[in-house]
């Protein structure tokens, strides 16, 4: 009998990979204690010696990518990506977590607080409220530049509450913007005939275009920052400046943003009858449902695999395997929830510039 | 800033500063593309320390070259995200429209 190699054996796919090798490749197989096949194969010669070409050139990835946006509100965005690799998946949240610059409040000049929450919690306090103001108009402010209209927004609050009033709760909506700037004097050693101000604003902020029809504020009017009993009043300016999410939590522009691979659901055996009905109430989420084969006959099919959670109930107490919960490692489910200021899709599209600027910066510094 | 061998230019370690796993991790799956690329992996010596090592071994071209290709590679792959996303939310953007409006003109 000659000798054949086993890739030219009648029943070896030429040219791809046998299928128990391709579920590795591209499945997540989770079982009962952990998943498995979780190792990405990025190596293009990780199958050379089975003739298999394992790369994604350039031409293959623009060819394959494929977008489908599941729902789109001023807030939130569901969106699938398929043909995109996890690591580029992971780069682009981290980026909207963390490196998507914001407004929001740093500096807070207090001038009087008499309420039960202290200066610092109550200037932490200001620092996590969402600003409806679109970052792109404005510049880093660093420590050697003046406050200026073109990278500050200067907002204040000045409330108090009267002796023999009930209690009054300070909300969000009572932060008014001051387009003009600081009102805050500073002192100076010589008394000069106009008094400076905390910062220099050339021109008011509501005399720019770019303002004129959308006056900035908080983004949500009904945050409660402090609550302040009779007799008691705040009054201070706080200075918002642009940042990212890496410095201070507070300049993250998403609520959160996350993903999840599509889940697979393959049913290893025909299942039927009694054991059809109770894999279908097994499952919390409606993954599967019955469908009626003739003669009064019922077989359990995966009607809706998307909505698996991997809780994992249609696996655990089994004897005998009847399921299999896969994850596909190329098909990501996107959540981005905007914190207000920039709309979702305008944000994932930033993440990605961000992530073209650093590729750039970096092949600036090589050359 | 590159650590290498100055007579061997096909293996050596790049040291990125202000960089973490989002850039590297990428860069890593872009250089795997590579069949010029015998080995690429990257490393962040500590976590305090915003400093990544990317490692380049190739089979024979200049390591700078490849890690350059290969983040031309990727800036390339961004760009296309960039485009398909939007004209993916245009076309969603279009078609609610247009049931928005059917739904309307049931009335």
């Amino acid at each position: 009998m000659p000798k054949v190699s086993a890739l030219d054996m009648p029943d070896v796919p030429k040219g791809k990979l046998p299928e128990h090798l391709e579920v590795q490749r591209t499945r997540v197989v989770c079982n009962a204690d952990a998943p498995i096949y979780t190792e990405p194969f990025h190596y293009s010669g990780a199958f050379a010696l089975m003739g298999v070409d394992n790369s994604v050139t350039l031409e293959s990835f623009c060819k394959n990518l494929k977008i489908e946006v599941i729902e789109l509100t001023e807030d939130t965005m569901e969106f699938d990506m398929i043909g995109i690799d996890a690591s580029l998946a992971n780069a682009f949240r981290r980026i909207l977590i963390a490196e998507v610059p914001t407004m929001a409040i740093e500096n807070v000049l207090m001038v009087n607080n008499t309420s039960v929450i202290p200066d610092e919690v109550l200037a932490h306090r200001l620092g996590l409220i969402p600003l409806n103001a679109d970052p792109k108009l404005f510049e880093y402010l660093s420590e050697h530049d003046t406050p200026n209209e073109r990278n500050t927004i200067v907002f204040k609050l000045a409330v108090s509450c009267k002796k023999g009033s009930p209690r009054l709760t300070v909300k969000s909506d009572q932060l008014k913007w001051l387009p003009g700037g600081s009102e805050l004097e500073m002192e100076s050693p010589t008394p000069s005939a106009k008094p400076r101000t905390y910062t220099s604003f050339s021109r008011s902020q509501d005399s720019m275009p770019e303002f004129a029809n959308k006056p900035l504020g908080v983004k949500h009017q009904d945050i409660i920052i402090d609550k302040l009993g009779p007799g008691q009043a705040i009054e201070l300016e706080a200075h918002a400046v642009k940042g990212i999410g890496k410095v201070h939590a507070k300049w993250s522009p998403v609520a959160t943003a996350w993903y999840r691979m599509l889940p697979e659901v393959i049913l290893l055996k025909e299942i039927k009858g009694v054991d059809a009905e109770k894999l279908v109430k097994k499952c919390p989420v409606n993954v599967f449902d019955i469908e009626d084969v003739g003669k009064g006959g019922k077989k359990a099919v995966v009607a809706n695999p998307r909505a698996c959670t991997l809780c994992r109930e249609c696996i655990r107490g089994v004897n005998e395997p009847q399921v299999e919960l896969r994850r596909a490692k190329d098909h990501f489910i996107f959540k981005i929830e905007s914190a207000g200021a920039i709309p979702p899709e305008v944000l994932f599209t930033d993440a990605v510039k961000i992530l073209e600027e650093k590729c750039d910066r970096v092949i600036c510094e090589l050359s | 800033m590159e650590h290498g061998s100055l007579t061997d230019l096909s293996s050596s370690t790049f040291s990125l500063i202000d960089e973490d796993h989002t850039l590297a991790n990428s860069v890593r799956f872009t250089l795997n593309q590579d069949p010029r690329v015998q080995f690429c992996g990257y490393s962040i010596p500590h976590p305090s320390d915003n400093k990544v090592n990317i490692r380049v071994q190739t089979t024979g071209d200049p390591a700078k070259d490849v890690l350059k290709d290969a983040l031309q590679n990727l800036m390339l792959m961004c760009k296309h995200v960039r485009t398909t996303f939007d004209d993916t939310v245009n076309d969603f953007r279009a078609t609610e429209k247009v049931e928005h409006i059917d739904i309307n003109s049931d009335r």
